[in-house]
């Protein structure tokens, strides 16, 4: 009767069921994850710990090293910002009105996801170099878009444009009518409704998406690289400088770098995770 | 569908700043989406299809297809039954820390896709934990196969589970506990209830994991060495060939990897319709 004794000290690890096999699931689950993800991470940190602390600020927060954070998260951050005022607007369109061609724009929001990073980034190169269909305009105007940081913000903005859309999509198709009609006939204007009204009721969805795409874009590596030139210090990626140290089999600088990046990822992670699991609970009272 | 704002005229916006805010989309769409997706199908095409045959049945790039092929064939069915597993954990059963095993198994789509790949370099390779132990016994498993397999596996974990928690969640347990009351064991029960019933969910995941698994360009560059022809996926082979400036055919790869990309687009937006039937039907 250990059961009895677990429920009457108050602590299960298990709450009892009729579905069977939850020792084996929970078992192939834990041991698939150990094995292909938690295992191989804990080898990154130790390695990354294995070396003096001096080594690994070198390494982590050499000048170089610094320039391409600030460039990662940077340029991850600006094109998150344009992704959520385009991904709202998109969203709001996609939901509110009705016009030719729009369950096709509505299958192609997915695209940056289906499409392999590498395709992305040749074809973004592509069109921004100097002599490419948008870089000619750009170098019209005496802007170089390819082989600058400016590329690298084009390619985060175009792996980044799906969340935003995809979080508020729903929350918007299921808010209630009765709410803006409410404010209309309490003589809002149609803008004041929508900025007051609307806005604040989508917002923590776009900012689950904002989350997430910028948490993408920070990593992001296949697309930027073909398109950025690469140059240290100007428009080297914090992960494309742990792939440099890597070629010159600089293992530990790789690790100390791929250490700050994991930390970020983990502080990102837990941020969207919270604000998933809010933004679930509020689609489940609604 | 009908539009609430259809007869809600307090919900209609001004049909100026309407058209306004839909041109403004499209255009964006057009811009980011359309514009790379046309611009790869034209690159690969605009010498006319047989320069566009030749540059696929190269012997190298044939290689790479290859490659790709099986290293999808592996780690799909092993993130199939990974994925299962995780959501009939999460989504069928209520256990401590049950939040942390769904925060790990997002873990992987957060980790930049270099990191995915460098964990694998610093656990196998030859400065590695195990380097040396492997080295002894002759195993080779970065810029190798096994390598490229396991950091395949690493970044296409989340997607079977992802997509199947929710909808498993939402049908509940009543009908597995209709099923175990009944006498049916585990495999029944998955086989016959549980998996017919997230049926559709099931195989979008096994198609994103599949177009993920495909098209993945970072870790697998990290583990692969990119031996031309040996360990050379076609995301890599695209690299490859667009460093050696032949535009032909890094975009001939790149247009079957697009192919790729539209089909299974396509095939989401039949299976979200299927499911919205099915849902209507049902509920």
């Amino acid at each position: 009767m250990s059961a009895t004794a677990a429920s009457a000290s108050g602590w299960r690890f298990h709450r009892p069921t009729a579905v069977p096999a939850f020792g084996t699931a929970f078992g192939i689950a834990v041991a698939g994850l150990s094995a292909i993800v938690l295992i191989p991470i804990i080898a990154l940190v130790l390695k990354g710990a294995d070396q003096t602390w001096a080594s690994f600020a070198a390494a982590a927060f050499s000048p170089r090293a610094l320039a391409a954070y600030r460039l990662s998260f940077g340029a991850a951050f600006l094109a998150a910002l344009v992704n959520l005022v385009m991904g709202v607007l998109i969203a709001w369109v996609l939901v509110r009105y009705r016009f030719p061609g729009r369950r096709l724009a509505d299958a192609l929001i997915d695209l940056p996801f289906a499409l392999p990073t590498a395709v992305a980034g040749v074809a973004l190169a592509t069109i921004c170099a100097p002599n490419g269909s948008v870089g000619q305009v750009a170098a019209a105007f005496g802007i170089q878009l390819a082989f600058t940081p400016v590329g690298v913000f084009i390619a985060l903005v175009f792996i980044g444009l799906p969340f935003v859309v995809r979080t508020v999509q729903p929350v918007l198709a299921d808010l209630e009518p009765e709410v803006e009609e409410a404010a209309a006939l309490l003589g809002a204007s149609r803008w004041r409704t929508v900025t007051r009204v609307v806005l604040p009721a989508i917002a923590p969805a776009a900012m689950t998406g904002f989350t997430l795409a910028f948490a993408r874009a920070v990593g992001e590596y296949g697309s930027v690289i073909f398109i950025a030139g690469n140059k240290p210090m100007i428009s080297e990626i914090a992960p494309l400088l742990i792939v440099v140290q890597l070629e010159q089999y600089a293992y530990g600088a790789a690790a100390a770098i791929a250490c700050v990046m994991l930390a970020a990822s983990l502080v990102l992670l837990v941020i969207s995770a919270a604000m998933q699991r809010r933004l679930e609970r509020e689609g489940a009272d609604r | 569908m009908r539009l609430a704002a259809d007869t809600r005229p307090a919900l209609r916006d001004p049909s100026g700043i309407a058209w306004l805010l839909i041109a403004a989309a499209l255009a964006w769409i057009l811009l980011l989406l359309v514009l790379p997706l046309a611009t790869v199908l034209w690159e690969a095409l605009h010498k006319g299809l047989p320069r566009f045959l030749e540059a696929v049945k190269e012997p190298d790039t044939l290689a790479s297809i290859r490659l790709t092929l099986l290293v999808a064939a592996i780690a799909v069915p092993v993130n199939l039954v990974l994925g299962v597993a995780m959501a009939w954990a999460i989504a069928k059963h209520e256990f401590r820390g049950r939040a942390m095993l769904t925060a790990l198994i997002d873990l992987p789509i957060s980790v930049s896709p270099v990191v995915s790949g460098l964990v694998f370099v610093l656990l196998f390779g030859a400065q590695g934990w195990l380097g040396p132990w492997l080295q002894e016994r002759d195993i080779k498993i970065i810029f190798a196969l096994p390598g490229m397999v396991l950091a395949t596996i690493f970044v296409t974990l989340p997607y079977v589970a992802r997509t199947l928690i929710p909808i498993m969640r939402r049908q509940g347990v009543d009908e597995e506990e209709a099923a175990a009351t009944l006498g049916a064991g585990a495999w029944t029960t998955l086989a016959r209830v549980s998996l017919p019933n997230a049926g559709l969910a099931l195989l979008y995941g096994v198609l994103l994991t599949n177009a993920r698994a495909m098209g993945e360009f970072g870790a697998v560059s990290v583990v692969s060495g990119s031996i031309r022809g040996e360990t050379n996926t076609m995301p890599l082979h695209v690299e490859i060939l667009h460093n050696e400036y032949d535009e032909v055919g890094a975009f001939s790869v790149a247009a079957l990897l697009a192919l790729l990309a539209v089909v299974t687009l396509v095939l989401k937006v039949w299976l979200e319709r299927r499911m919205q039937a099915r849902a209507g039907v049902g509920g």
